[in-house]
């Protein structure tokens, strides 16, 4: 799961698609996952990643990693058509 | 390096359009503590959902009114409207303030009773008062407020048969500018009906006059509209003193004053929308005040209101069952409290801010209760930071009709609590059990038993 690559990405949590002129705000945790999908991390390592840097258990953030990513897909940002 | 708090990811589009003079957020601050109370400890001790209630915003709330209406007119009297929120504890704070009481059925008109209230000070209204409940007022010297004609015929026959004269009271209705005109309850004023019922007691003598009400409407946000009828009940009883050399003791106003809730579609929050209690008071003691009155003569002012003395001081507080994602993208978070309990978001957007700290981004949702019923709509739109299950939030403006009008419907009620003027919880009401629920029920004996295979 990937994000496009056309798709710009700032520090401080915009994202912006060239393709459409459609930008996004992302919340700082958001954002740690965008830019760790930019990287081209699998979801393990992407999980890993933050479980190290938030205080969360496995199951919440599977969740809402899986919401983050369906909304993401709906907002035709991913590249894993 | 430390870890940092968990927040669920979020990513919103940004949308242009129409500029917003106020904003995209607004008022999302944590809520806490309610009068120095931690939600979490409320919550933890008494359960969620619960209502709380704030002595000190109860009594803020009539003092200020009193001291707005005192000090622009000579005789007042506020009667806490039972309706609004009858439960014993929450009635006797106004009792204590000084309050009468004004109820509309008999089983209200038992627990002023039942409070503490002298017969004297209960305000008998509504249109449903049965011939033994109109013998028990008039035995208690209570004030019966007339809504009907067939009423007006009951009663008099009634005190024919007892030999007494009831003091009563009717209830007026009237064009006073605003729409929806409230003319179901009492007797209209332009039509003459108003005249004819006046008429109909005095020319009987059976009935002692003693008072005319009226009560425009509800939430209502247009003061002038009291101005007006304000001064067609001062027409009336000068009229009755004219014609008849009979003095009219009270005129009561009702209530309607609006709470800082917001109502559905309005484009502005009801905080900035509604008027200060002195804009009501100013107007309709004007009114009185100027219309003529002999100084020996003026009537006392009465008020029935409810919703403005006690709204902002009810407080919901709930949790987070779970979080999912619409076939539409939207958010929905389902929370523990429903329709069920909070009536009043049917007709209000009610606010509700989370009660534990979060960041700054926020995300459009939908909260739904817990009911499994579509109609279980908190919020159809709102925007909050992202909220886990497990969660906490306050719904605010919570104090008045939330609790007379739940129902028990799929869940129990919760308790309610007090918070008292020193900051300690007090339950005023237990959680509902299942033994409450079922203890006016009865099993038939033929279905007691069953097989099922």
């Amino acid at each position: 799961m990937r994000i496009k690559k056309n798709i710009a990405v700032s520090d401080t949590g915009f994202l912006f698609n060239p393709s459409t002129g459609d930008s996004y705000s992302v919340n700082p945790i958001g954002m740690d996952i965008v830019q760790l999908m930019k990287l081209n991390k699998e979801n393990d390592e992407i999980k890993k990643a933050i479980m190290n840097d938030y205080f969360c258990d496995d199951a919440t953030f599977e969740k809402d990693f899986y919401d983050f990513t369906m909304v993401l897909r709906n907002y035709k940002l991913l590249d894993d058509e | 390096m430390a870890k940092k708090i968990y927040e669920r990811p979020i990513i919103r589009p940004l949308n242009t359009g129409m500029m917003n003079k106020f904003g995209t957020r607004t008022e999302y601050l944590p809520v806490t503590h309610i009068d120095g109370v931690s939600v979490k400890s409320l919550i933890k001790q008494y359960g969620s959902p619960l209502f709380v209630f704030s002595e000190r915003q109860m009594r803020e709330n009539i003092r200020f009114a009193k001291r707005t209406f005192e000090t622009r007119y000579p005789k007042v009297q506020f009667a806490w409207s039972y309706k609004t929120n009858y439960l014993n504890a929450i009635c006797n704070v106004y009792h204590q303030e000084g309050s009468w009481a004004e109820v509309v059925s008999r089983f209200e008109y038992d627990k002023a009773i039942n409070n503490g209230v002298p017969g004297d000070k209960i305000i008998f209204n509504g249109p449903d008062k049965t011939d033994e409940d109109l013998r028990v007022a008039i035995k208690n010297n209570s004030p019966i407020h007339i809504d009907h004609l067939d009423e007006l015929y009951r009663l008099t026959d009634i005190a024919t048969e007892m030999k007494v004269k009831p003091r009563v009271a009717i209830r007026v209705n009237m064009d006073t500018g605003i729409y929806p005109m409230w003319d179901r309850f009492g007797f209209n004023y332009e039509t003459g009906q108003a005249w004819d019922a006046i008429n109909k007691i005095l020319a009987s003598g059976k009935l002692d006059l003693v008072g005319l009400h009226t009560h425009i409407g509800t939430y209502m946000l247009t003061p002038s509209a009291y101005g007006v009828a304000a001064a067609k009940m001062a027409d009336l009883a000068l009229g009755i003193k004219n014609k008849y050399d009979t003095v009219i003791q009270y005129i009561d106003m009702g209530g309607g004053f609006a709470s800082q809730n917001t109502l559905k579609g309005s484009f502005l929050k009801g905080s900035d929308i509604v008027p200060p209690i002195s804009e009501y008071a100013e107007v309709i003691c004007t009114a009185l005040l100027n219309a003529g009155f002999k100084n020996t003569e003026l009537p006392t002012l009465y008020l029935e209101t409810g919703r403005a003395l006690i709204d902002n001081a009810g407080f919901l507080l709930g949790s987070v069952i779970a979080n999912k994602r619409l076939s539409d993208g939207r958010k929905a978070t389902i929370l523990d409290f429903g329709v069920n309990i909070l009536f009043t978001s049917f007709w209000y957007d009610h606010k509700i801010s989370p009660a534990q700290e979060f960041g700054m981004h926020t995300e459009d949702t939908v909260l739904y209760g817990p009911l499994c019923m579509n109609i279980d709509v908190i919020r159809e739109n709102i925007s909050l930071p992202p909220l886990n299950a497990g969660d906490q939030v306050v719904v605010h403006h919570t104090g008045a009709y939330t609790v007379t009008q739940s129902m028990q419907f799929i869940a129990l009620r919760p308790a309610v609590v007090m918070i008292d003027l020193m900051g300690k919880p007090h339950v005023i009401k237990k959680k509902e059990s299942l033994k409450d629920l079922e203890k006016n029920e009865e099993m038939p004996e033929f279905l007691k038993q069953f097989k099922l295979v």
